[in-house]
């Protein structure tokens, strides 16, 4: 259940795209939240500069031993660099704008 | 996780199903193993063994019960634990290759993860699951999950979900073993842990005299029970060995066949047989007394009947006891060489006292001897407590009762408070006592031997004189005369006036038989001298009677003559 990359090509101003990976567990609260929460959140603050990738465990658990999964659902943002990882289900916006190093976490 | 009565009526109650950890003595204690399908918490302070206790669980579990385990670690990669349990003989490269194993690193890094909003360990249980799936595993171990709580901050949520961890594991039917950091006046930092395992066993390693213990003690057991005092453990090259100490019952074999003790004269005081095989004898005596030879040549004895023997030696050389027991004319070294006779030697402040028993335990269990000579085991004291020494050697006697070996202590008495509870505190554990008691007398020492007790036997109350000559030792009866026991130059002396005595008076009853001789030849001179006289009263007698016999004749006839001669005239 791989989503395929979301690719907003209206204008690719930023050199820097943000590819970011999120690995969720199937349909729990947690789960549907964190999808909704982050794709509100980067379509207002990162509208087409972005790249992301849902993983289900689930489906692939092998993954979990592969990037250390523990607590779900969890945010790796690959680039730009250095990786960064965002756990829980990404209500806490301005946190995770922290953690994305995005300036709206002021606002 | 499926604890049900059987439908059938008369069927027994089904009682809890164990995982044998073939661990040495923990399935004893724990009557078989632990809780099968359900949680296990091994609790204790930092290197007191979680980690070796754990893993070894599942690797005995592999390779001795064939189910494949699942070791997750929080704290070690597993190259590292690898490499630390390679120590131990046990390969997890092999292991893992064989889909016996299976170890996974989980890595915790808080400085890497910033929470935003409500999480689950759902990563940990797919994870968990996938691992164990893979497998087929019937073990799992975590070692130890505490580290979540220093990972991640929400602890509300990490309880919630170990909780949902544990009824997870249960469900799928897998033994689990975690670890848990001791806790201030707590099984575990946590407070959790222990109340979510079905079975919780806490690990204590104790220093006192320098001398290190490392102790378990079962704390919990649901729906089983379980030995509740404190175990003491040991770890060697071969895991993980815990003492079930003492058992609790007294219904051991016995034996009725007896052996000799190796010197001829000492049978001859027990019945003219020796011990009893599997029996426990105890030689006491002071410094110097022969403690030793007389340990030596029981194991002499052994060894010549082509038994095994296991000599434990506290204070002396092995070298050094079979040169000296050469002195005395017993060639030790010969058993040594063909394999009958097996020294262990070790100083009492090497380990612990626990260490010295399961060190006994497992020579035993390995070498098989019948005969184990323990010499002395008062050096133990400056080991361990009056109070303990006595107590590991009720285990001691009470596990070589149950094998049939007999065991032969020594043991110093000085003239010490302490020294004198030795004899006390294990006389009462053995079934026979020799003492061995420095005779001082008339400017020498010599050794009193005495047989103090010896249970089921016929045994003599004397007090023998025990020498040691170049052929061996030998007990000789002491001479007892008007002025008490005599021994060593004593006694000889006592002998020899003896036969000084023996002589004079045969000097004197010859000299005697002669004087009665001539009174004799006096007397019956004297006699025939008295025959003489009254034959010639006697001849008197008759002379005098013939006479008168002549005249009445003479007296008759002239009478006669006369008469006729009358008529004639007429």
């Amino acid at each position: 259940m791989t989503d395929p990359p979301q690719v907003d090509s209206d204008d690719v101003e930023d050199a820097h795209p943000f590819i970011l990976r999120l690995f969720i567990t199937g349909a729990t609260p947690n789960s549907v939240r964190a999808i909704t929460n982050l794709k509100r959140l980067c379509e207002k603050h990162l509208p087409g500069r972005y790249t992301l990738e849902i993983i289900d465990i689930h489906q692939q658990p092998e993954h979990a031993e592969l990037e250390q999964l523990i607590a779900l659902p969890l945010l790796i943002k690959e680039q730009p660099l250095p990786q960064r990882r965002l756990i829980g289900d990404m209500s806490d916006t301005p946190r995770v704008l922290a953690a994305l190093g995005l300036p709206g976490s002021k606002s | 996780m499926s604890q049900t009565v059987s439908d059938r009526p008369n069927a027994p109650l089904y009682t809890l199903p164990k995982a044998p950890t073939g661990i040495t003595g923990l399935d004893e204690i724990t009557g078989g193993g632990l809780p099968q399908g359900r949680p296990t918490l091994i609790c204790g302070s930092a290197g007191c063994g979680k980690t070796l206790f754990s893993m070894e669980f599942i690797v005995r579990g592999a390779m001795q019960f064939g189910e494949p385990g699942v070791f997750m670690t929080f704290e070690e990669k597993t190259e590292e634990l690898v490499m630390n349990v390679a120590s131990l003989g046990f390969d997890l490269t092999q292991l893992q290759a064989d889909k016996l194993l299976r170890l996974d690193y989980v890595h915790v890094e808080r400085q890497e993860i910033e929470e935003t909003g409500e999480y689950d360990l759902e990563g940990l249980f797919i994870r968990l699951g996938h691992a164990i799936d893979s497998i087929g595993a019937k073990r799992v171990v975590l070692d130890t999950i505490e580290t979540l709580f220093s990972g991640l901050t929400n602890q509300g949520i990490i309880r919630a979900e170990i909780r949902r961890l544990f009824e997870w594991l249960r469900n799928k039917g897998v033994t689990t073993v975690i670890t848990g950091e001791k806790g201030d006046g707590t099984l575990t930092r946590q407070g959790l842990e222990e109340y979510v395992s079905d079975c919780v066993i806490l690990l204590d390693h104790r220093v006192s005299n320098q001398i290190s213990t490392r102790l378990l003690r079962v704390v919990k057991y649901r729906g089983g029970v379980h030995g509740t005092n404190e175990y003491p453990f040991l770890i060697d090259e071969e895991g993980i060995s815990v003492l079930p100490v003492t058992s609790l019952t007294l219904d051991k074999p016995v034996s009725s066949e007896r052996v000799s003790t190796g010197i001829a004269a000492l049978d001859k005081m027990l019945d003219g047989k020796g011990f009893f095989r599997g029996s426990s004898i105890l030689v006491s005596g002071t410094a110097g007394t022969g403690k030793t030879s007389i340990a030596a040549s029981f194991a002499n004895e052994t060894c010549q009947r082509g038994e095994r023997c296991m000599y434990f030696a506290f204070e002396e050389s092995p070298q050094q006891i079979c040169r000296n027991m050469d002195s005395i004319g017993m060639n030790l070294q010969q058993h040594v060489d063909a394999g009958l006779l097996r020294f262990h030697a070790s100083r009492p402040t090497l380990n612990g006292l626990e260490m010295h028993l399961v060190a006994i335990h497992k020579a035993v269990k390995t070498f098989k001897p019948t005969t184990i000579v323990l010499d002395p085991i008062t050096n133990l004291i400056t080991v361990g407590a009056m109070s303990e020494v006595k107590s590991m050697l009720i285990r001691l006697i009470d596990f070589l009762q149950t094998e049939q070996i007999t065991v032969l202590f020594t043991a110093l008495s000085l003239n010490t408070v302490i020294q004198e509870q030795t004899d006390e505190g294990v006389s009462s554990l053995v079934d026979v006592w020799l003492s061995v008691k420095d005779i001082e007398f008339n400017g020498e020492r010599n050794r009193g031997l005495y047989v103090m007790k010896s249970r089921g036997m016929k045994h003599s109350n004397q007090i023998r004189e025990f020498i040691i000559t170049d052929s061996g030792l030998d007990l000789v009866d002491v001479y007892l005369g008007p002025e008490g026991i005599l021994t060593g130059s004593a006694r000889e002396a006592q002998e020899l006036l003896q036969e000084t005595g023996v002589a004079l008076r045969d000097h004197a009853v010859s000299r005697k038989d002669r004087e009665i001789e001539r009174k004799r030849s006096v007397l019956e001179s004297r006699v025939s001298a008295l025959r003489e006289e009254f034959e010639s009263v006697q001849e008197e007698l008759n002379r005098s009677y013939v006479e008168d016999e002549l005249r009445n004749e003479v007296l008759e006839k002239n009478r006669a003559q006369l008469t006729r001669s009358r008529h004639k005239e007429d």
